[in-house]
């Protein structure tokens, strides 16, 4: 017990979360504007929007998120040194938040697409006969509905992100939890189980409450009809 | 088609508000328009009936382009429906629709409901049209329910209220696509008070219904529609005692012997 306590005074668990949750929390805020923008392109009537939405989506819905991260490491910073901060460590981290995103756009896009379909037609045919062109139409009537019907897929979307976060390490995000317990099993291997269990621990407290919530916040927003 | 000289100014003659030419739509290998020529002048109420699949309700919908027509020319007050954006957007407003399923916006107030056009489309502000939509929801009695979500309300009620909100547009004209089918029958009647008094008031309307007596009360004119075609025009009292055609005398026959 007292080997198992004394990692904790020499690893910085809790900060490596933190570098979890902050990826998590930009590349949500990210992710669930441009998943919007895709979902918008998908149901707009003007077929190239259309085409390219399910383009996006079916690329990055398809990719290894561990492929996305590398290339945003060996691709975009190594080789075509595209740089995000003047910081080498804070660049990596933001390539990894922008690989979060686009890869979880994607499901994003998915998610509020099934919220669309709870929307009935009728709403859409109402807004279109007060005079509403497509985007105010979408804006004022089809997503406040759609989102509110699409609470639990994109509560979904944000446990994965959260789990996948630990992902960044392909992208040399070096002090995220997973690297951290990488390092931590090298150098103790006497503690393996304790170590991988701490960390599982840690993910399940993140996560629970998230679940929890958008049960809640689904029951709660539904949008009575 | 014929291609006559098409009126581009709305003139306060005896031009129509509304004139659909050689309209034809298919389904698939349904042809649910075929040839249909149809105009509806100022202040003029028309009672569409007719038996279910004969497309009266798709013709309903085809005026402010709910659906898209294969051929012909739908145009009102003298401007040919365009093809989908602003421009359509802008004439649509100004044709009020009332639907079956009544289709108010779920997630806003029955305030709401009527005030988001006038601003939102016409530019009206918060104050101006929250009187305008109180003085509708009072007109259709629904006045007291103003701050409720429509789910709250029963459906004559929210029937009314859609009727409100789109008689906030200020429309040249109405469209109503079966709009007591959807309610139980001890709320058709309060539904279809509102649109008589509408009626008496001079609006222009186009009225798709099974509800007979409201034909005979309100309309200037009936037409008959069975299989894609008008298959009868006439004034109410000449169609309920004399119809020409062996479909009318059929359809007649089975609705008004019970």
């Amino acid at each position: 017990m007292e080997d198992y306590l004394s990692l904790f005074e020499t690893y910085d668990v809790l900060a490596a979360f933190w570098v979890n949750i902050q990826l998590s929390f930009w590349a949500a805020i990210c992710a669930l504007i441009i998943g919007t923008v895709l979902a918008l392109f998908r149901i707009s009537p003007i077929p190239s929007l259309q085409w390219f939405g399910a383009a996006y989506v079916n690329i990055f819905r398809n990719t290894p998120l561990t492929i996305i991260l590398a290339f945003g490491f060996l691709g975009l910073f190594s080789v075509m040194q595209i740089s995000l901060a003047a910081d080498l460590n804070a660049s990596l981290f933001r390539i990894a938040i922008v690989g979060l995103s686009v890869y979880h756009a994607a499901f994003v896009c998915e998610a509020i697409r099934s919220g669309v379909n709870t929307v009935p037609l009728g709403q859409a045919e109402a807004a279109r006969a007060i005079g509403l062109s497509f985007l105010p139409a979408a804006r004022l009537i089809i997503l406040p509905q759609a989102f509110r019907g699409a609470i639990a897929p994109l509560g979904n979307v944000l446990i994965a992100l959260i789990k996948n976060s630990t992902v960044a390490a392909a992208g040399s995000v070096a002090t995220e939890a997973s690297s951290l317990m990488k390092t931590m099993i090298e150098f103790r291997s006497d503690l393996v189980i304790p170590i991988f269990l701490t960390f599982a621990l840690g993910f399940v407290i993140l996560v629970i409450p998230i679940g929890l919530l958008t049960t809640w916040a689904s029951r709660k927003l539904a949008v009575a009809r | 088609m014929t291609s006559e000289p098409q009126p581009t100014t709305p003139a306060s003659s005896g031009s129509p508000l509304v004139s659909l030419r050689n309209v034809n739509k298919h389904f698939g290998d349904l042809h649910v328009l075929r040839d249909i020529n149809l105009e509806v002048g100022r202040g003029e109420v028309v009672v569409v009936i007719g038996p279910s699949g004969s497309g009266k309700s798709t013709l309903c919908r085809a005026i402010n382009r709910l659906e898209t027509i294969d051929d012909g020319e739908i145009a009102i007050d003298g401007k040919v429906l365009p093809a989908e954006g602003k421009a359509l957007a802008k004439l649509r407003a100004d044709v009020g629709m009332v639907f079956q399923s009544f289709n108010l916006f779920a997630h806003k107030s029955i305030l709401e409901n009527v005030t988001l056009g006038p601003i939102k489309v016409r530019g009206m502000k918060g104050g101006e049209a929250k009187e305008l939509a109180m003085s509708l929801l009072k007109r259709v009695g629904v006045d007291n329910q103003a701050q409720k979500l429509p789910a709250q309300l029963s459906g004559g009620q929210q029937q009314r209220v859609a009727i409100a909100r789109a008689l906030a547009m200020k429309p040249k004209v109405m469209l109503f696509d079966e709009p007591t089918s959807a309610l139980d029958p001890e709320m058709i009647n309060e539904v279809l008070d509102a649109m008589v008094a509408l009626a008496k008031e001079g609006m222009t309307m186009i009225v798709v219904t099974h509800e007979m007596g409201f034909a005979r009360r309100a309309a200037d004119r009936v037409i008959f529609m069975a299989d894609g075609q008008i298959m009868e025009e006439a004034t109410p009292e000449e169609f309920f005692t004399n119809p020409q055609s062996d479909r009318a005398k059929d359809f007649l026959g089975k609705i008004l012997s019970h």
